[in-house]
Parts: structure tokens; C-alpha cells; sequence
């Protein structure tokens, strides 16, 4: 998996505004197989993607050609259920690199930082007033700044703050990973191990 | 700091990353064939070894079939996943209970089972339902692959520290109501994300007189009210069941950490960020009726108006009971089912099995139904037969299958077809869960046993 940099993203979104959606519908279970990280992008919300018979569903956001971008816009509660990384596999994959939602569950909101995709939490009302710029402009852009730590609605001007913590920040605007860090402090590991 | 989970906490902090998350020591971690193969793919692309690998303990459980294990998996694709565990432990020098391996089972189930986790331990997993070892006093919680990698390599974890929430449950228990219809009730109290962010210590004094097992099934659903994980103070309890157990402490060695579990309790003043109490006297036995945890009723309940929902979320509501075919209003009992599932993390231990086999005994498994009857390890398997469970089962036309995660979350064979209802005894009734377009109904082993003799969601109290 490639650790792409992440500093400021200016794109179009793609609008998913359903509450709950938990990893089962990112990516299910019978997708869970692989050994290595790629190619899950093509079932990504496969079964409300595709039919049963392989068939696009074409009423489903992914498959509307007015939709484009590599922001996902959720509902509340996103990434909720199982710690699957294969869903945050799958987001990333399939291209995006931010998702904005008023909420996140815990688990998948780790696994989409630990693979560079970056979870923006808003208010419910920045949330719903971006749902409505996108469906009035499915153009709207978005504008993602990670050093500034802010989230910018281009249709309305209005912008907001998020929070992350200033070590994975610091990873995202560098590449880093945590086994690198993990392991610089051994020492550590071994004295407290001593104490114990 | 004076909460359970402050103690434990704050015992196996290794460093803190300044304006950053916390470097905790883990004491154990579980890894099962599908959240592992990459994380060991990130050791061998370092050229590095685990640091700790006496601390790991691996077992496939996800994929494995429920028939016939002592034959290679015909599915390809999980055959090598199951065989990429084999492979990985051996490489790397851990401990590996293999498919027909007489400890195998789902690792939540196997973890407590052997005297492998235990009070005032750091136990992780990348699997969400490792909360259910926090039922022994331990902080346990799930993570994703990436993190599974970072114990691998330094037997460390980076993660911020939850807020603090404690769930008391007062009174006596009804009778059929079960430590799962407590669950299920709490989480649709708390809504799906309502503990998002927290870890939950539950008390109050229908928990302390919950017996371990049952303790387990409520700490493993805490994920389904988004909490990091679920806890319960070890008591004498929690001892009893400990103890002789294979891994468990012995003689001098069992004395002293006696002596150190019995200082883990929260004291008497401490704070939480959140406090909750509820009635066990409110709770009936429990049926989901939606695709998410959270949307359950009392089995006398009618499935809520959509009025009842906050607007943002009534879209979803609708969505969610189009999916399974019921309406608002409606109520679930005598509604006809076609499957029954007794087993998975959540309910696939002997205590659930004795309750199932309490209800069945002398009846008939109904001819609309199939039921699929799945320990949650050898272990329990063996005692099954033991018991003389397996031939209640057998005489009411039940077949008992090998142990594995089997129909919880249908990565093997045993799927729901499309369109079907499933009385299902394991954690999660999301979209295909069970199956693509199959209708789960979570519910206890006692409501599971009624709709298995009935052919329809039935209140098993009637039965009791």
C-alpha cells in the first residue's frame, strides 16, 4: 500500500447520506479472503453496488456519472461494526482520500489513518448544509487542509475546524507509519518490561 | 487513577507520545487468519522478527467449515487463507492451535476457556469482539490489521485513551432473560454509536451475580454500542471459573495473583465520565427487528413507528425495515423464521447450549426449520457430549456441527439464502450479514430454542 503524503485536498465529493454504515456494507465478509492489501477498491459497498448476477445498480451514488471525487460524504455513525482494515482498504483503494461524516466508530476511523485516508469529523449542520450543496451542484468542492486543520465548503465559504492529534497529523504530512516509531523506542519496551 | 480500567491502563504504559496517543504494552494478542495475513507481510517487508512471540496465540476460526475439518477446506480461497496462518505462525515461532486442533475454536471463545486471559491483563485482537475477554477483568479490544502488525513487531499498541462510561443493572433477572437480552437491551438504549469513544466497566448487582459465561456474552456486544470494549471487576466469580484451568496460574503463582486481581476493582469513589443505570425488571427476552443492534424490541413489543426516529436517521429506518420485511407497528411474535444459528463468540458456549438443549429436550425441531448447532470450540464440542446435550439435540432432530464462526458472519459455507429469516444467536444483523439478502433476528439461545420447536419467533418463556 502506498503512502501517499496528505496536505491539502481541493476535489468534488461523492454524497452517501445514510446513518450506520457499518464495515459489513464497506466491504462483506466473503470479500475478507485476501493475503495482501489490493485490489479491494472493486468491492467496495459491493452489494449495494452491484446484484446478485454481477449487474450495476445504477440508482447506487458509486455508479451515478454526476458524482465524482475523492471525498466520500457519509452519514452519521460511519465505519461502525467490524474492525475490518479491508474496509479502509477498500475506501482508499478505490481512490478516495478523505470522509467527512458528523461521526465516526472508532475502529475503522484508526484503520482509515493508519492508511492515509483522513477522517473528517463535522457538525450535523456543516454535514447536512454540504449534502444540500451537493445535490444543488454536484460540482461543490471541498477544500481538505490537514496543517491548518480546517474543511472548507467552496459553495457556502463556510469552514470549520477538525481535530486529529498532532502525532498521527505529523505522520499523514509525512509518510510515516507507527511500527517505524513503535520500534525506535526498544528500549522503552525492555525497561518497562524489567520493572514490571 | 481508581477505575478498573485506569488501573490496568495505566499499568502498561510504556511512553507517551507528547501530544499523541499513548504506547501501551500488551499482555496478549490473538490473531485469527483473516486480519493477519498483511500485518505479517509488513514484518518480513522490515526483515524484522516479533518481539514477543511467546505473548501471541493463533487459531483460524473465520473461514473454517462446520463439517468435515479432518478433510482439507474445499474452498480455495479460504484454504489458503487458512494455511497463510499455518505458515505465518511457524515463521514466526508462535503458538498455532490448527483447524481439528483439540484446542481450536473462536478465539474468543478458546481465550477464557484455557486460562489464557486473564484479570488485569492487556489482551487485543483485530477482530471487534475481542471486548469479550474484558468480561474477566481485563482491558481487551479489537483492532485493524495495520495495528496487529505494530503488536507483532514491538508487542506495543499506539491508541488514545477512551473516556470512562459504567452501565449499572440493578435487580433480579427474569426468568428466560438472559445476559443477551441485557445486551440487547443496553445497546438499544445506547443506540449503535452511543458509547462510541468510551470503554464501559458494567455493574450494579444483576451483573456481579451473572455467572462468567454470561458475563462474557454482554462484554463481547459492548462493540455494538460503538464502546471500545466492556468490562466486568473480577470477583470470586471470576476465580472460581479461572481456576485449573489450563494456562491459568498455579499453586504459590495462583495465590499471588489472586492476591493482585482483588486489588483491580474500582474503588468506592471513583469517577466516570458517564454514569447509566438500568432495571433488569425492565427486560423481557429481546428480538432485533432492523439491520443494526441497536434496533431491538421486548418479544411483546411492536416494531417502533418511524415517527420515533430522528429525522437525519428515517431514511435509514425505512431502508433498513424494507430489508427485512417487516413494517412499523408490526409485532414479531408468531412471524414464521426458516433458519436457526446457535453459536458464534457471542453465544456459542456450554452455558448456551445447556440453555438450548433446556428448551428442546422432549420437543421437535420444527419442519420449516433448519438449525444450525455450532460450538464455539472443541472444548466445548467435548463437553457437549459429555453432558449428554448432543443426543437431547440429536432426539429433537438437531445435528450438531464442528465449532467455528460458521453462519455469524458466513465466510464458509453455512450462508442464509436471500429472502430468508434467521433466528440468530451471534452479534450482528447487518445487511448480509449472514448471507447476501439474508434476514437476521439476534436473539438469545432460549428465543433461538422457542423459534427452533415452533417454526416462528415465539416468547420461550412459555417453555421455561
Amino acid at each position: 500500500m502506498k503512502k501517499e503524503k496528505f496536505n491539502i485536498i481541493k476535489d468534488s465529493c461523492i454524497p452517501l447520506p445514510l446513518e450506520n454504515v457499518d464495515t459489513d456494507q464497506i466491504v462483506p465478509a466473503r470479500f475478507l479472503k485476501a493475503t495482501t492489501r489490493e485490489g479491494f477498491g472493486e468491492n467496495l459497498f459491493r452489494d449495494w453496488r452491484f446484484d446478485e448476477q454481477g449487474n450495476k445498480i445504477e440508482s447506487f451514488v458509486l455508479n451515478d456519472p454526476t458524482y465524482s471525487g475523492q471525498i466520500l460524504v457519509a452519514g452519521k455513525n460511519f465505519g461502525s461494526g467490524s474492525s475490518r482494515e479491508h474496509a479502509a482498504w477498500a475506501i482508499a483503494d478505490y481512490g478516495f482520500r478523505v470522509v467527512v461524516s458528523s461521526f465516526f466508530a472508532d475502529i475503522h476511523k484508526n484503520n482509515e489513518l493508519n492508511n492515509f485516508v483522513l477522517p473528517v469529523v463535522v457538525t450535523e449542520e456543516f454535514l447536512k448544509e454540504l449534502f444540500d450543496s451537493i445535490y444543488a451542484n454536484p460540482r461543490t468542492e471541498v477544500i481538505v487542509n490537514l496543517p491548518e486543520q480546517t474543511i472548507t465548503n467552496t459553495a457556502t465559504g463556510k469552514s470549520e475546524t477538525f481535530e486529529i492529534n498532532a502525532y498521527k497529523k505529523h505522520c499523514l504530512m509525512n509518510g510515516l507509519d507507527d511500527i517505524d516509531f513503535l520500534l525506535s523506542n526498544k528500549d522503552k519496551i525492555e525497561s518497562w518490561e524489567a520493572q514490571r | 487513577m481508581n477505575t478498573l480500567f485506569d488501573k490496568i491502563w495505566d499499568s502498561h504504559i510504556v511512553h507517551k507520545v507528547e501530544d499523541g496517543p499513548t504506547q501501551l504494552y500488551i499482555d496478549r494478542l490473538y490473531c485469527h487468519e483473516v486480519t493477519s495475513p498483511q500485518a505479517f507481510d509488513d514484518l518480513r517487508s522490515r526483515g524484522i522478527k516479533c518481539l514477543r512471540p511467546d505473548r501471541i496465540y493463533c487459531m483460524p476460526d473465520h473461514n473454517i467449515p462446520t463439517k468435515n475439518q479432518d478433510k482439507p477446506i474445499e474452498e480455495p480461497v479460504s484454504r489458503k487463507q487458512v494455511e497463510t496462518l499455518t505458515r505465518n505462525a511457524h515463521e514466526f515461532g508462535l503458538t498455532h492451535f490448527g483447524m481439528k486442533h483439540p484446542k481450536n475454536g473462536i478465539i474468543h471463545v478458546v481465550g477464557p476457556e484455557l486460562g489464557l486471559t486473564l484479570p488485569g491483563m492487556t489482551i487485543v485482537c483485530g477482530d471487534s469482539h475481542t471486548s469479550t475477554h474484558g468480561a474477566m477483568g481485563a482491558v481487551a479490544f479489537g483492532i485493524g490489521t495495520s495495528e496487529v502488525g505494530m503488536v507483532l513487531a514491538s508487542q506495543c499498541i499506539l491508541q488514545q485513551k477512551p473516556k470512562s462510561m459504567r452501565i449499572n443493572v440493578e435487580g433480579e433477572l427474569g426468568k428466560g432473560v438472559t445476559a443477551k437480552d441485557v445486551a440487547l437491551y443496553i445497546i438499544s438504549k445506547m443506540t449503535t454509536s452511543g458509547a462510541t469513544g468510551y470503554f464501559v466497566e458494567y455493574a450494579g448487582s444483576a451483573i456481579r451475580s451473572m455467572s462468567m459465561e454470561s458475563r462474557l456474552t454482554l462484554c463481547n456486544l459492548s462493540i455494538e454500542m460503538g464502546a471500545r470494549g466492556g468490562m466486568v471487576a473480577p470477583d470470586e466469580i471470576t476465580f472460581e471459573y479461572i481456576k485449573g484451568r489450563e494456562y491459568a496460574p498455579q499453586g504459590e503463582e495462583w495465590d499471588k495473583a489472586v492476591a493482585y486481581w482483588k486489588t483491580l476493582p474500582s474503588s468506592e469513589d471513583a469517577v466516570f465520565d458517564k454514569e447509566i443505570t438500568f432495571q433488569a425488571s425492565d427486560i423481557e427476552p429481546r428480538v432485533t427487528y432492523g439491520t443494526n443492534p441497536g434496533m431491538g424490541i421486548g418479544i411483546s413489543e411492536a416494531v417502533p413507528a418511524v415517527e420515533t426516529q430522528p429525522e437525519a436517521g428515517q431514511a435509514s429506518y425505512l431502508k433498513s425495515l424494507e430489508y427485512m420485511g417487516f413494517s412499523a407497528g408490526e409485532k414479531l411474535e408468531g412471524h414464521p423464521i426458516d433458519y436457526v444459528f446457535i453459536g458464534s463468540c457471542t453465544n456459542g458456549r456450554i452455558e448456551d447450549f445447556r440453555a438450548f438443549a433446556e428448551i428442546v429436550k422432549g420437543n421437535k425441531k420444527a419442519e420449516n426449520v433448519t438449525a444450525w448447532i455450532v460450538p464455539g470450540s472443541w472444548g466445548v464440542f467435548r463437553q457437549i457430549e459429555e453432558e449428554g446435550l448432543a443426543a437431547i439435540f440429536a432426539e429433537a432432530g438437531f445435528e450438531l456441527r464442528e465449532p467455528g464462526c460458521s453462519a455469524c458472519l458466513a465466510m464458509n459455507e453455512d450462508k442464509i439464502p436471500a429472502g430468508k429469516y434467521a433466528v440468530s444467536t451471534s452479534n450482528r444483523n447487518f445487511e448480509g450479514r449472514q448471507g447476501q439478502g439474508a434476514r437476521t433476528i439476534l436473539a438469545s439461545p432460549y428465543v433461538a430454542a422457542a423459534a427452533a420447536i415452533t417454526g416462528k419467533i415465539t416468547d420461550p418463556r412459555k417453555f421455561l
